[in-house]
C-alpha cells in the first residue's frame, strides 16, 4: 500500500506492505535509529514517539494507521545545540545509563507533561509505567521528568 | 589538586548522554551495511528431543532465501564448542564434568529455545517465513526440570552421571560440624534463591563482516568484553585467527551480565558472513532473550547458622543445589562456587564455615553471572538467616548484626571462606543506615500502618561483596582460564589532547566521562581534552571487559599506571628542555617545575616536544604515549547496610516498598552522579528479585515466563525514591583507593526486602518473590489458623 505521512516535519510516500508496522517504517525505510525495539509484546515503550502529538508505541501502530499521521521522533525534538527541555532534564539529572529506553522515555516524559496539569512523583511513576528502564531504578527519571515540568 | 568542577570526586555530568538523547546513539542493531542479509534462528520447541532430521527443502525454496545452515555444517568447518573458562575442581579432586556446548545444536537438544539451524535470507521477513518452513523431526526425551530431583533424574548428557557439573566444598567441615553441636542455639533455614532472566533492554545482537580479500572477520555485537569474545572465539571456537577477527561492541543498551558470554547465535553469525560470503546481521526478539540469554541465579540451599548463650555466631554451614542449565556457559561454573561460597563470612566474625554445592544440569536455559553473581545469592543466604536468628533468640537484629561484625582494627582480616579483606568500617554504614531509616520511629510507624489496615516489616542486609575482579594468580590457579587483568593506553596526541584506550566496556556504566576526569585529573589536563575509545579489538590493544565491578577498580587503575608512566617520561623530556636533571622536577596541576627556580612548562608543550623532537634528550624514543597492564593484588571489598521498609496490604497482599536505603562503602569516589545512579539501578533489580521476578518452566520444560507480560519487570509505580548515602574507607590496593559500585545494589536488596516481608508477615520465610498471591495466601493461612 501507499501511505504518506510526515515524519519529523518532512513529508514521505512510501510503498510498504499493509502489515508493516511503524516502527520499521521509522528505523528501516526512513533509517530513524533513535526510535528502539525494545520487545515483541509491546510492553517496553522504547519504541515510543508523538503521532499527532500524542505519544504512542510505534510497534502498536500499523503502517495504514499512520497514513496522514504527523511523527515526530527522539530526532525531531531537539539538537545538541538547542536540546528540548526535556533532553536538557535527562542529562542534568542523570536520568539515562545505557541510553536504550531514554528516547522512548523522553517521548512518553513530554507527553505526559504536556498534557498533565499537576505532576508529581506518584503521577509521574504512574504516567511512564507503560516504559520499561532496566538500567536506572526510574529514581532519577521521574526527578528529571519533575524538573522539566518545573520549567514548563 | 585536580580540577573540583571535572576532576576526581565532581559529579560531571555524563559526555555520552548527548548521543544517547538525541537518538544518535549507534547500538548495534542501527548499524547496516551494503548487502547484509539478515538470519533467524530455528530453535528447539522441545527441552530434551534427539534431532532425527533437520529438512529444509522446502524453505530454500522461497524466494530470498539465501542458505539454510545446521551444526552439522558448522562442525564440517571446523567449529568448535563452546568453552567455560573456568575449571571447578570438584571436592575429590577431579575436575568438573562439562558437556560439549555446539553453537548450533548436533545430535540433541536440551532446552526450550537451544538453536537447532539458521536462515538467512534477503530480508528479515523472508527469513522469518522460511524459519517456519524448516522442518526438524525431534524425538521426544524426558526433560530434568525440577532442581531438586534433578540429580536423581535421567542422565541429560550422555557420561554425566546424576547430572553433576560438580560437587563443590571450601571451609572446614569438622570444625564446623563440632562447633554447630555445641552452639547454643542453631537456626536452621531452607531457601530458594528465585531464577531470574536479565532483561538488559536492548535484545543481543550481532552483525558479522567477512572480507574475503584480506580474510579479516569484523563482528559488531552486543558484548560487555569484545577482547575476551575475540579470544574465546579464536582460541576455542576456532572461528578465525585472533589477528583476522575484529570485534566491535558500539554502543550497548545495558549487559547486566547477561552480555559477557560467548554465545551460539553470535558465533553462527560472524561464521555464516564467511561461508556465504555476505554481511549477516541478526538481532533478536525479545521472545528470544527470554528464551535463550543466559539466566541468573537458581539455587536451592539448606543453611545452618550456630549462635553461643552471648549472640555470637560460631558456625555456619551452608548446602547448595545450583541450577546450571543445559550446558555450561562462559563463567557457570565460577558464580555458584568461588563468587559465592567465599563471600559466606559476609561482615561477621564467624569462626567456623564450611558450604558444599552441587552444579546441576536441567533441560533449561544456561545460567550463568547476573549482576552480583554469586555474591546476592550468598548475601541472601547470610542476612535471611542473620535475620531469622535475631528473631529465635529475642534480640534486635541490627545490634545482633553489630555483635557480630568484623571490626576496624581487625583488618587486614583472614575469613575462614578464603578471602582476606583488606579494609572497612561496617559499624559506620549501619548506624549511618539506621539514622537515615529512623530507626527508633519504626514502632510508631508499624502502629500507624495496622491502624490502616496494613502490616508494616523493617529488614537489613548487612552485605560484603568481593569485586575488582580479580588477582590473576590466584583466579587461575582456582581455574579461571583467563588472567584477570586490565590493559590501558594513554596518548598524547601532538597538539596535546590525549586519547585514553581501556579494555573495559562501558554499557551504561558511564566511563567516558568517569575515566576521563581520573585521566584528566592525574595529568593536569582539561577534562575536555580527554577522550575515552573502548569496545573495539582493532583499536584497543587487549582487555577483559566489563563485569564484576571492576572497570574502576582494575581498569581504572591501568589508565593512572598508564599515566604516570607518561608523566615519567615527560620529565625526562621537561629536564632536558629546561636544562636541569629529571629529580630536580616536579610535575603538579599539568605542569613540570624545576625546584631551584620559577622555569615551567606545561605537559602538553612537552608532549608536543616529544613529537617534534628536535631539541631532545639523547636516547629517548619520540613521542608521549604508555601502555600499563594493572593485575589487582587482592579483591576489593565494597560493604553496606540495605534497610527496607514495606506495607503489606490485609486485603490484596499487595506489598508496597515504602522506604529503601542504602549506605555503601565503595572506597574513594569518582562521579556521585554516577555512583548513585549505579546504586539505584542495582536496588530496583534486587527489589525485582524480591517482590516481582521469576523465571519459571513447566514440567515439560516450557518457559512460563516468556514475555515481559509474564515475567514481572520493576515498573516506575512498582518502587519508591531510594534513598542513597555513603560512607568511604579507601581501598588499601590500588592506586585509585576504589572498591567498585556495580552490584552493590542487586546484592544487599533482595535480604533486606525479604526481611521486611517476612517481618511484616511473621514468618520464618517466604520464597521469593513475595507476589501479591503468595502473600495474600499466606494472610489467609494466618487467618485461617487464627
Ligand atoms: S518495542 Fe516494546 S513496546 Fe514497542
Ligand atoms: S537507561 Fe538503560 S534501559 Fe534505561
Amino acid at each position: 500500500m501507499q501511505i504518506t505521512l510526515s515524519v519529523n516535519g518532512r513529508s514521505h510516500t512510501l510503498d510498504v506492505p499493509e502489515n508493516t508496522l511503524l516502527v520499521d517504517i521509522i528505523r528501516e525505510r526512513l533509517r530513524l535509529t533513535g526510535t528502539h525495539v525494545g520487545c515483541d509484546t509491546s510492553q517496553c515503550g522504547a519504541c515510543t514517539v508523538h503521532m499527532d502529538g500524542r505519544a504512542v508505541k510505534s510497534c502498536t501502530v500499523l503502517a495504514g494507521q499512520a497514513d496522514g499521521a504527523s511523527i515526530t521522533t527522539i530526532e525531531g525534538i531537539g539538537t545538541v545545540d538547542a536540546l528540548h527541555p526535556m533532553q536538557a532534564a535527562f542529562r542534568e539529572c542523570h536520568a539515562l545509563q545505557c541510553g536504550f529506553c531514554t528516547p522512548g522515555m523522553i517521548m512518553t516524559a513530554i507527553d505526559l507533561v504536556e498534557n498533565t496539569s499537576q505532576l508529581d512523583g506518584s503521577t509521574v511513576r504512574e504516567g511512564l509505567k507503560g516504559n520499561l528502564c532496566r538500567c536506572t531504578g526510574y529514581h532519577n527519571i521521574v526527578k528529571a521528568v519533575l524538573s522539566a515540568a518545573d520549567k514548563a | 589538586m585536580g580540577n573540583p568542577v571535572t576532576g576526581i570526586g565532581a559529579a560531571v555530568v555524563r559526555r555520552e548522554d548527548a548521543r544517547f538523547i538525541t537518538g544518535a546513539g549507534r547500538y548495534t542493531d542501527d548499524i547496516r551495511v551494503e548487502g547484509q542479509a539478515y538470519a533467524v534462528f530455528v530453535r528447539s520447541p522441545y527441552a530434551h528431543a534427539r534431532i532425527v532430521e533437520i529438512d529444509c527443502a522446502q524453505a530454500s525454496e522461497i524466494p530470498g532465501v539465501v542458505a539454510i545452515l545446521t551444526g552439522d555444517d558448522m562442525q564440517a568447518d571446523g567449529i568448535g564448542s563452546l568453552p567455560c573458562g573456568w575449571n571447578v575442581t570438584q571436592k575429590d579432586g577431579t575436575d568438573m564434568r562439562v558437556p560439549p556446548h555446539p553453537p548450533l545444536a548436533t545430535g540433541h537438544v536440551n532446552y526450550v529455545g537451544d538453536p537447532v539451524a539458521v536462515v538467512v535470507a534477503e530480508s528479515l521477513e523472508t527469513a522469518r517465513q522460511a524459519a517456519e518452513a524448516v522442518a526438524v523431526e525431534f524425538d521426544e526425551l524426558p526433560p530434568v526440570v525440577d532442581l531438586a530431583t534433578a540429580q536423581v533424574s535421567a542422565e541429560i548428557h550422555a557420561g554425566i552421571t546424576h547430572n553433576l557439573a560438580y560437587e563443590w566444598e571450601l571451609g572446614d567441615r569438622e570444625a564446623t560440624d563440632a562447633a554447630l553441636a555445641g552452639a547454643a542455639h542453631v537456626t536452621r533455614l531452607d531457601l530458594v534463591n528465585n531464577r531470574l532472566i536479565p532483561n538488559a533492554m536492548e535484545p543481543r545482537a550481532a552483525l558479522g563482516i567477512h572480507d574475503a580479500a584480506t580474510g579479516e572477520h569484523t563482528l559488531y555485537t552486543t558484548s560487555q568484553n569484545p577482547h575476551l569474545a575475540r579470544l574465546i572465539l579464536s582460541a576455542f571456537v576456532n572461528v578465525a585467527p585472533e589477528h583476522k577477527l575484529r570485534i566491535i561492541a558500539p554502543d550497548v543498551g545495558g549487559g547486566f551480565g547477561s552480555k559477557i558470554f560467548v554465545y551460539g547465535e553470535e558465533t553462527t553469525v560472524i561464521w555464516a558472513a564467511r561461508r556465504l560470503r555476505r554481511p549477516v546481521k541478526w538481532t533478536a526478539d525479545r521472545s528470544e532473550s527470554f528464551l535463550a540469554d543466559a539466566h541468573g541465579r537458581d539455587h536451592l540451599t539448606h543453611a545452618e547458622l550456630g549462635l553461643d548463650a552471648e549472640g555470637r555466631f560460631v558456625a555456619l554451614k551452608v548446602h547448595t543445589v545450583a541450577n546450571l542449565g543445559a550446558y555450561l556457559s562462559t563463567f557457570a561454573s565460577a558464580v555458584p562456587t568461588y563468587l559465592y561460597g567465599t563471600l559466606l563470612a559476609g561482615q561477621y566474625r564467624t569462626p567456623c564455615i564450611h558450604v558444599e554445592v552441587h552444579g546441576v544440569y536441567t533441560n533449561t536455559a544456561p545460567v550463568d553471572a547476573y549482576r552480583g553473581a554469586g555474591r546476592p545469592e550468598a548475601t541472601y543466604v547470610v542476612e535471611r538467616i542473620v535475620e531469622n536468628a535475631a528473631r529465635e533468640t529475642g534480640r534486635d537484629p541490627a545490634e545482633l548484626r553489630r555483635l557480630n561484625m568484623i571490626r576496624p582494627e581487625d583488618f587486614p582480616y583472614q575469613t575462614p571462606v578464603a578471602l582476606v579483606y583488606d579494609t572497612g568500617n561496617y559499624e559506620q554504614s549501619l548506624d549511618r543506615a539506621l539514622e537515615l531509616a529512623d530507626y527508633r520511629g519504626f514502632s510508631e510507624r508499624r502502629r500507624q500502618s495496622a491502624a490502616n489496615g496494613r502490616r508494616r516489616g523493617i529488614g537489613f542486609a548487612c552485605y560484603i561483596e568481593a569485586c575488582g575482579l580479580a588477582p590473576s594468580r590466584l583466579a587461575i590457579s582456582l581455574g579461571a582460564g583467563v588472567g584477570l587483568y586490565e590493559s590501558g593506553e594513554v596518548r598524547f596526541n601532538p597538539t596535546g589532547s590525549v586519547t585514553v584506550f581501556t579494555g573495559t566496556h562501558s554499557h551504561g556504566q558511564g566511563h567516558e566521562t568517569t575515566f576521563a576526569q581520573v585521566v584528566s585529573h592525574r595529568l593536569g589536563v582539561p577534562f575536555e581534552a580527554v577522550e575515552v575509545v573502548h569496545g573495539d579489538t582493532g583499536r584497543i590493544e587487549f582487555g577483559l571487559g566489563t563485569y564484576g565491578s571492576r572497570s574502576l577498580a582494575v581498569g581504572g587503575s591501568a589508565l593512572v599506571l598508564a599515566a604516570d608512566k607518561v608523566i615519567e617520561k615527560g620529565r625526562l623530556i621537561a629536564a632536558h628542555l629546561m636544562e636541569s636533571s629529571p629529580d630536580n622536577v616536579d610535575f603538579e596541576d599539568g605542569a613540570y617545575r624545576l625546584k631551584d627556580s620559577n622555569r615551567s612548562m606545561t605537559i602538553q608543550e612537552v608532549a608536543f616536544a616529544s613529537y617534534v623532537p628536535g631539541n631532545y634528550p639523547d636516547g629517548l624514543e619520540p613521542g608521549l604515549s604508555e601502555k600499563a597492564f594493572y593485575d589487582p593484588e587482592n579483591f576489593t571489598y565494597p560493604a553496606g547496610t540495605h534497610i527496607a521498609e514495606v506495607e503489606v496490604d490485609e486485603q490484596t497482599g499487595v506489598v508496597s516498598l515504602v522506604n529503601f536505603i542504602a549506605v555503601d562503602d565503595f572506597g574513594r569516589i569518582v562521579n556521585p552522579l554516577v555512583v548513585h545512579g549505579q546504586v539505584h539501578g542495582g536496588v530496583a533489580q534486587g527489589v525485582g528479585q524480591a517482590l516481582l521476578e521469576v523465571g519459571r518452566y513447566d514440567a515439560t520444560g516450557q518457559l512460563l515466563t516468556g514475555t515481559m507480560m509474564d515475567y514481572c519487570l520493576p515498573r516506575a509505580d512498582d518502587l519508591p525514591d531510594f534513598v542513597v548515602d555513603t560512607t568511604v574507607t579507601p581501598c588499601t590496593h590500588n592506586p585509585l583507593g576504589v572498591k567498585g559500585c556495580g552490584e552493590a545494589g542487586a546484592i544487599g536488596s533482595p535480604a533486606a526486602v525479604m526481611n521486611a516481608v517476612t517481618d511484616a508477615l511473621g514468618v520464618p520465610d517466604l520464597a521469593m518473590p513475595a507476589t501479591p498471591e503468595k502473600v495474600w495466601r499466606e494472610l489467609r493461612r494466618q487467618r485461617e489458623q487464627a
